[in-house]
């Protein structure tokens, strides 16, 4: 009963000078934002916010998990995905509902009962401040997973080079679940389009580890399976040096220090000569 | 043995070893510093790939642990070191497990001994049911 007393009495504090308050909380706020958000739309996002808090106090009292808060939830939700998507700092985000603390700051003059509302207020302010925190880094985290999905997607282009011929250029980290995309991917492409050599260019690959090793003997077994002939091109100086100081094997698995190379001799391969290609090429222009 | 002084506190980072992006970090990490050293192209590929190599050991046989990595100075030669450290189970034959080619896993059975001979110092300390520590530094030519 006290407890409501006391939202009540918040209500009346928040209301009465209701536009002086926000105008504070506003300008408070956008100090820490240093410009990076448009005054307008601060303003609205904030008055917004504000009214729902007073309706929430009002209609659902101080259990800001009940049902009269969930337009004060929904606001804020939105509010930390935008920041977070805009690139804004957890405390950048959090401020912004920490600084409803400032607008009551109590002094000598205050009577016990709005010192006890001020509490109440404290107390509902830091609730929401670690709702707003905890839907700001849920949102990080599915963008980074978002953004993880995307690069095996990128990372992992099949290109045609010649009739016969495809090579897939691997960038970055090489680790099971991008060896399956690009085992699948390679097997599939050589299917649909009857090449029968295959080059994995590893240029992109910063270091070459015996799992890394392991994943590529995997690819060239299973493309060889199906009737096809990988060559593993890209080998730099210092990969090959730190290949023969690990011991990996490549056993008779064709290797080349470029991928101008592997296509040289993949051509050859399926008996057409470099040359011949280059003039094609040539004629084509 | 590892005859490299002890790294100076606060110029050691720590990174804890529980994940195959932690794997991937401390590659980066050890990295940054090979080239703060000023390790060759080759020396830092090297290095980063033994480093890759014992990360993973800490992960998939250790059952996770930390890599600790400074800078290091002896005599006016300066190098990188990496410590990994996991309470695993530990290693009943070190020997065996030095062996080329043997595994205790899926793997190609190359990692502990390529990490030996990728590195200039590689230090092992081991006992079942205790954990493992790997210590390994490598010098500027």
């Amino acid at each position: 009963m006290a407890e409501r007393q006391e939202s009540e009495r918040l209500v009346k504090l928040l209301s009465q000078q209701g536009d002086v308050l926000v105008g504070r909380w506003i300008e408070g706020v956008s100090h820490t934002l240093r410009g990076r958000l448009s005054v307008l739309e601060l303003d609205r996002e904030l008055r917004e916010l504000y009214s729902a808090l007073v309706e929430g106090l009002r209609a659902g009292g101080p259990d800001w998990r009940g049902e009269g808060w969930s337009e004060v939830r929904a606001l804020l939700t939105e509010l930390s995905r935008n920041r977070a998507r805009q690139g804004f700092s957890p405390t950048e985000t959090a401020t912004a509902v920490f600084a409803l603390k400032e607008l009551l700051v109590p002094d000598t003059d205050t009577s016990q009962q709005d010192f006890a509302a001020y509490l109440e207020l404290n107390r509902l302010v830091d609730a929401l401040g670690l709702f707003t925190v905890e839907t700001y880094s849920k949102t990080r985290e599915e963008i980074i997973g978002a953004q993880a999905e995307q690069l095996l997607e990128l990372s992992t282009p099949v290109v045609k080079l010649w009739d016969g011929v495809v090579a897939v250029p691997l960038v970055g980290t090489l680790d099971s679940a991008r060896t399956q995309v690009v085992m699948e991917k390679l097997l599939q492409t050589l299917v649909d389009t009857g090449s029968e050599q295959a080059i994995i260019d590893i240029t992109g690959v910063p270091a070459v580890d015996t799992e890394v090793a392991q994943h590529l003997l995997k690819t060239v077994v299973a493309a060889r399976l199906m009737g096809a002939e990988c060559t593993i091109s890209g080998i730099r100086p210092q990969i090959a040096q730190t290949i023969v100081a690990l011991g990996i094997q490549f056993g008779d698995i064709v290797t080349k220090a470029t991928l101008a190379d592997a296509l040289k001799h993949a051509l050859r391969r399926i008996g057409t000569s470099p040359e011949a290609a280059a003039a094609t090429v040539r004629g084509a222009r | 043995m590892i005859t490299a002084p002890a790294v100076p506190e606060g110029e050691q980072q720590t990174l804890p070893i529980a994940s195959n992006d932690d794997v991937v970090r401390a590659r980066q990490l050890v990295r940054t510093l090979a080239q703060q050293c000023k390790l060759s192209l080759v020396d830092q590929t090297k290095l980063v790939t033994a480093a890759s190599e014992l990360a993973r050991n800490t992960l998939v046989h250790g059952n996770g642990g930390t890599m600790r990595v400074g800078l290091v100075d002896k005599g006016g030669r300066r190098g990188v070191s990496a410590v990994f450290q996991d309470t695993g189970p530990g290693i009943p034959d070190l020997e065996l497990a030095l062996t080329d080619g043997w595994t205790s896993g899926g793997g190609m059975g190359l990692g502990l001994s390529g990490a030996r001979r990728l590195t200039d110092e590689f230090a092992i300390d081991t006992e079942v049911g205790r954990g493992t520590v790997v210590t390994v530094v490598k010098w500027t030519r």
